[in-house]
């Protein structure tokens, strides 16, 4: 399918990317070519009968034994971050307040 | 009571000959052995860890476009770099591994059993974490980032004493078959340094291939160890999917995504995937199943053994002189008391299309994270979103950000049908052709790449056109098999009549039967004898 600018901002905005008008214009074409390719894949017949494979292998519900074990500290975890407050990652305001 | 015999100096005190590369003849000699015979070396006490990490230090700060100065040496600025850079490292461990290999040197010296490849150095693909220097994987939105943890293929390489020399190129997170789309400016292909090394893992390939390192670690989601193997002349492995941990590994495409090694030897391959593979509790996706020993069979033969050409994987878009490398590697099966045998992925030619609707996807989600909140870079502005939003427009590059964007638009609402899951529903009919294909052959074989390697800039222009690089090796990918690459000869680049330039030939094999894939690489190898060596007007500075 062939996505339209408008439908390009939209995905955009669903992936938190701020395009500048230049990537959108230049995005739109190159994603339909790429989608038009992709979509070769619906010329496939593959029914309910075929189940989709995310792993060769038929693991199911690995989980771990339910013990306490060390992960990082919280200094380690912080270290990377951008900004951080009281022990905690500080970000920009989430909700708006209300009026 | 005399002693006759003096004792011998542990290394020559003669003053070595200076060579070209700015090293010493016997640093040459170093550099362009093979990790099997270091190793036996070392256990020999003929050279020292330390040694066999200053020369190849010597030859990194000399060719590789690194400022050799402090801890850790980082490599030039991308507008810095010149056209004679490698640009293999985009950072080198150098305090580090000098360290590492005086550890090696002193506990071999006490009597301490050491590994079969322990003191041998090896570079690492930045995607991978490691403690103390920091894991970019090629992208700006990382450029500071010290992981606090290390990969679990990390932490077995260190188990083993192999000594990390650093961290290399790669397209950003992966994305891409030239690593033109790494942030921090293209790695060179060491045999010639007008054309690209293949990608995403062109870093790995081109440190093992210009002699900066005798192995490297690579990651390939659909064929980002194979084609950059084939485009420089080395042998590089895809083991079968979940028998690496992808813990610590930064994830692109998580049902694909696979660690493995590149080598300038089948042997020294598979001594190198036998030390990273195995269970991992800390990877979800990690098998029990365990693949049987590597090199138990390794020199075996391929006599009786049935050798399948993919129907699906040849003819158009495959250069000529891809095509009569692959035409003379059938033949050369043949004489070694092979069988040749044709068979059929049908689904193959959908393998690509269905790749770039499944990776795409994957990674839309995994990036999710990247959101200049926990690590990497933060752009400010006034609300949480925004933020996000701005911080990933600047961190992100272009090719990142149309695969995200396809695969936020394959999953969103009314489009998860058609899109994902019928690609996912290909991928089954994929491995079922495979499974179907090894009922009447052992080990499939195809070109690796359609191209050699190609002039840097030819094709950044057109994604689908740059995609095709990896026609042959995504299926493969998409089942789940172990497939590798390995050299299968020379062949004319068609733009440049007489430039000679390496050729992959790939082998594909059952599910957990990377032993067999090794086996016939290594039976194939031995007979046709390629110089790992580069050779040609532009190729890296060689000491001979």
């Amino acid at each position: 399918m062939a996505l339209s600018e408008a439908e390009v901002r939209h995905v955009a905005r669903l992936a938190r990317l701020a395009l500048t008008d230049d990537e959108v214009a230049a995005l739109a074409p190159q994603l339909s070519k790429i989608l038009e390719y992709a979509e070769q894949v619906g010329e496939v017949a593959a029914g309910d009968d075929v189940e989709p494979t995310v792993h060769p292998f038929a693991l199911a519900n690995v989980v771990r034994a339910d013990e306490r074990r060390d992960g990082l500290t919280r200094d380690e975890v912080l270290a990377g971050a951008p900004a951080t407050e009281a022990d905690r990652f500080a970000v920009p305001r989430i909700v708006a307040e209300e009026g | 009571m005399a002693d006759p015999t003096p004792p011998t100096p542990p290394t020559s005190t003669t003053p070595p000959a200076t060579d070209a590369a700015g090293g010493s003849a016997a640093d040459g000699a170093l550099t362009r052995s093979t990790a099997v015979a270091l190793a036996a070396r070392l256990r020999r006490g003929e050279v020292s860890a330390r040694e066999v990490v200053d020369a190849h230090l010597d030859r990194i700060a000399a060719l590789d476009g690194v400022v050799a100065d402090g801890p850790v040496w980082a490599a030039k600025a991308a507008e810095e770099l010149t056209a004679d850079d490698v640009h293999a490292y985009l950072a080198v461990t150098a305090d580090a591994a000098r360290a590492h290999a005086d550890d090696v040197d002193r506990r071999r010296a006490a009597g301490e059993e050491l590994g079969p490849l322990a003191g041998v150095p090896l570079a690492l693909k930045d995607v991978l974490t490691m403690r103390g220097a920091p894991t970019t994987c090629g992208s700006r939105m990382l450029e500071d980032w010290v992981p606090p943890y290390d990969a679990t293929v990390t932490r077995r390489l260190r188990d083993a004493d192999v000594v990390v020399l650093g961290k290399t190129n790669m397209d950003e997170y992966a994305m891409g078959s030239s690593t033109e789309n790494s942030a921090y400016g293209p790695t060179r292909n060491p045999w010639d340094l007008d054309r690209v090394p293949g990608g995403s893992s062109g870093g790995s390939a081109a440190a093992v291939a210009g002699l900066l390192a005798p192995l490297a670690i690579g990651t390939d989601t659909g064929g980002s160890i194979r084609q950059p193997a084939a485009l420089t002349g080395l042998v590089g492995a895809k083991p079968t999917y979940g028998t690496v941990s992808r813990y610590g590994l930064v994830a692109f495409a998580s049902s694909l995504d696979q660690a493995g090694p590149f080598a300038r030897t089948v042997e020294d391959a598979a001594q190198l995937q036998a030390l990273i593979q195995g269970h991992d509790p800390r990877d979800s996706t990690s098998v029990r199943e365990e693949v049987p020993d590597l090199l138990a069979h390794l020199r075996d033969g391929i006599d009786g053994l049935r050798i399948g050409v993919v129907t699906e994987l040849q003819g158009e878009g495959y250069e000529p002189g891809i095509a009569a490398t692959f035409e003379a590697s059938l033949e050369r099966f043949e004489r070694l008391g092979a069988t040749i045998v044709e068979v059929s992925l049908p689904h193959a030619p959908y393998g690509l299309p269905a790749y770039y609707l499944i990776a795409p996807s994957e990674a839309s989600s995994n990036l999710a994270r990247f959101d200049g909140v926990r690590y990497g870079l933060r752009v400010d502005a006034p609300t949480a979103e925004e933020m996000n939003a701005a911080t990933r427009a600047a961190g992100f590059g272009p090719e990142v950000k149309r695969r995200i964007m396809i695969g936020t638009h394959a999953l969103s609402s009314g489009y998860y049908d058609a899109y994902y899951l019928q690609a996912s529903k290909v991928r089954t009919l994929i491995a079922r052709d495979f499974a179907a294909a090894f009922e009447t052959a052992d080990v499939l074989v195809s070109p690796t790449s359609p191209s050699v390697s190609f002039g840097l800039g030819t094709k950044t222009a057109d994604p689908i056109a740059m995609y095709l690089n990896d026609v042959a090796t995504v299926p493969a990918s998409l089942a789940g098999n172990p497939a590798l690459s390995l050299p299968a000869g020379l062949a004319e680049a068609p733009d440049a009549p007489g430039t000679q330039l390496p050729v992959g030939l790939q082998l594909m094999a059952p599910l957990l039967r990377d032993d067999l894939m090794y086996r016939v690489a290594w039976a194939f190898e031995q007979d046709l004898g390629f110089d790992p060596v580069p050779t040609g007007p532009r190729a890296v500075e060689v000491a001979r």
